[in-house]
C-alpha cells in the first residue's frame, strides 16, 4: 500500500511514471512535479523509480494561487 | 519630441527585476478567478507579462489546463510557495516548482498563521537565503517592516513584495509610512504584495514609490474582473506617472491659484 496524493492505494512496484497515467496525466507532462517521501524525484527518474508499501508520494502541478 | 492631441510621450526607466526587463509594472496573481476564461481576459486587460501560480495536488476531475491557458497568453510563470508554514516547506516547494516549470523564479511565502496569513519572518529569512543559495531568483512576499526588508536584500533577494494588508482583506495600505521607509533604502525592486481593494490603492503604491504591484484578489473577486483589472493596470499607470511627475506638498492653510494682483475696486461709492 502506498499513499498518492493522500489517499491510500494498491499500487506497490508501480513507477512514477505509471502513477502520473493513473492520475490521468501523461508521461514526462509539463507542469508537473512529483515528491517521494518529500523528496524531489527528478522528471528523468519518473520511469525508473519504483515506489515500496509505505512511500507517501505526491503528484502536484500549477493550479490558480496568487 | 512634441505633444500629440491624443497621446503624451512619457519616457520612464524600465521595470527590471533580476535583469530582466518586464513591460508591466502589474504582476497579476491567477488565484481566485471563477473561470479560465475569465482568467485569460483579464490577463489582457493588465497587459501582465508575470503571473503567480500556485503547486498542488493533480486533481483528475480538473477541467482544463491552467498552463495552457496561461501559455497562450503569452505569460511567464511566477510559482508561489503559498500556503507553507516552514522554512523546509517553502524551499521543497520552490524545488518542486523549478522542476514542474523550469523557472528559476520563485515568490516565496512562508506564512505564520491561517487567520492572518501574515509571513513568518525568521522563517521566511531562513528559506530565501537558502534559495538563493540555490540559484533561485527569489521574490519574497514580505511584512511592511523596513528591517526585515532590508535583512531579505543582504541575502541576496532579488525583490522585495512587502504587504499593504493582510492577503485577500482588500484594506490597501494600512501603513504607507512604512512602505516609504522600505522604498527609500532598497537597492532591489519593492513590489507591493497584497492589499489592494481597488485601483487607488494601487496608484497610491506606485506613488509612494513602489516598483510594482501584485495583485490578485482585488481582480479576480471583483464583480466585474475585467473591468476591474482595466482600473487596476490604470491605477498602476496613473500613480508612476504622478510620482514621476512630483506632487505638491501638503500645506494646512490654502494657497490661492488665482493671482492675488489686479484685483477690480468693486466698492459702492458711499452715499
Amino acid at each position: 500500500m502506498i499513499i498518492l496524493n493522500g489517499e491510500p492505494r494498491e499500487r506497490d512496484g508501480a513507477t512514477i511514471a505509471e502513477l502520473l497515467v493513473d492520475l490521468g496525466v501523461e508521461d514526462r507532462a509539463r507542469g508537473v512535479a512529483v515528491a517521494v517521501n518529500g523528496e524531489i524525484v527528478p522528471r528523468a527518474q519518473w520511469p525508473r523509480h519504483h515506489v515500496d508499501a509505505g512511500d507517501r508520494v505526491e503528484a502536484l502541478t500549477a493550479m490558480q494561487g496568487g | 519630441m512634441g505633444l500629440s492631441t491624443d497621446q503624451i510621450p512619457i519616457t520612464d526607466t524600465p521595470f527590471e527585476v533580476a535583469g530582466r526587463t518586464l513591460r508591466s509594472r502589474l504582476i497579476l496573481g491567477t488565484g481566485g478567478f471563477p473561470r479560465l476564461e475569465t482568467l485569460a481576459d483579464a490577463i489582457r486587460a493588465t497587459r501582465a507579462e508575470l503571473v503567480t501560480i500556485a503547486l498542488r495536488r493533480i486533481d483528475p476531475a480538473a477541467r482544463g489546463s491552467l498552463v495552457d491557458v496561461l501559455e497562450e497568453c503569452g505569460v511567464e510563470l511566477l510559482p508561489n510557495t503559498a500556503g507553507c508554514y516552514t522554512a523546509r516547506d517553502a524551499v521543497v516547494t520552490a524545488r518542486l516548482a523549478r522542476e514542474a516549470f523550469g523557472t528559476d523564479w520563485v515568490k516565496l511565502e512562508v506564512i505564520g498563521d491561517e487567520r492572518t496569513l501574515l509571513p513568518d519572518a525568521p522563517e521566511l529569512l531562513l528559506a530565501a537565503e537558502e534559495l538563493v543559495a540555490d540559484g533561485f531568483v527569489v521574490l519574497p512576499y514580505t511584512n511592511d517592516d523596513p528591517i526585515l526588508a532590508r535583512r531579505l536584500e543582504d541575502v541576496g533577494c532579488a525583490a522585495v513584495m512587502p504587504l499593504g494588508s493582510p492577503i485577500g482583506s482588500g484594506m490597501g495600505i494600512r501603513n504607507p509610512y512604512n512602505i516609504a521607509l522600505i522604498v527609500e533604502r532598497a537597492g532591489v525592486p519593492v513590489i507591493l504584495d497584497a492589499g489592494v481593494g481597488t485601483a487607488s490603492d494601487a496608484a497610491l503604491a506606485m506613488e509612494l514609490g513602489c516598483d510594482g504591484v501584485l495583485c490578485a484578489s482585488a481582480i479576480a473577486r471583483a464583480q466585474d474582473p475585467v473591468a476591474m483589472a482595466h482600473a487596476i493596470r490604470a491605477g498602476v499607470e496613473a500613480g508612476r506617472l504622478a510620482r514621476g511627475a512630483g506632487r505638491i506638498p501638503r500645506r494646512l492653510h490654502a494657497e490661492a491659484s488665482s493671482p492675488q494682483d489686479g484685483l477690480a475696486d468693486l466698492t459702492p461709492p458711499v452715499a
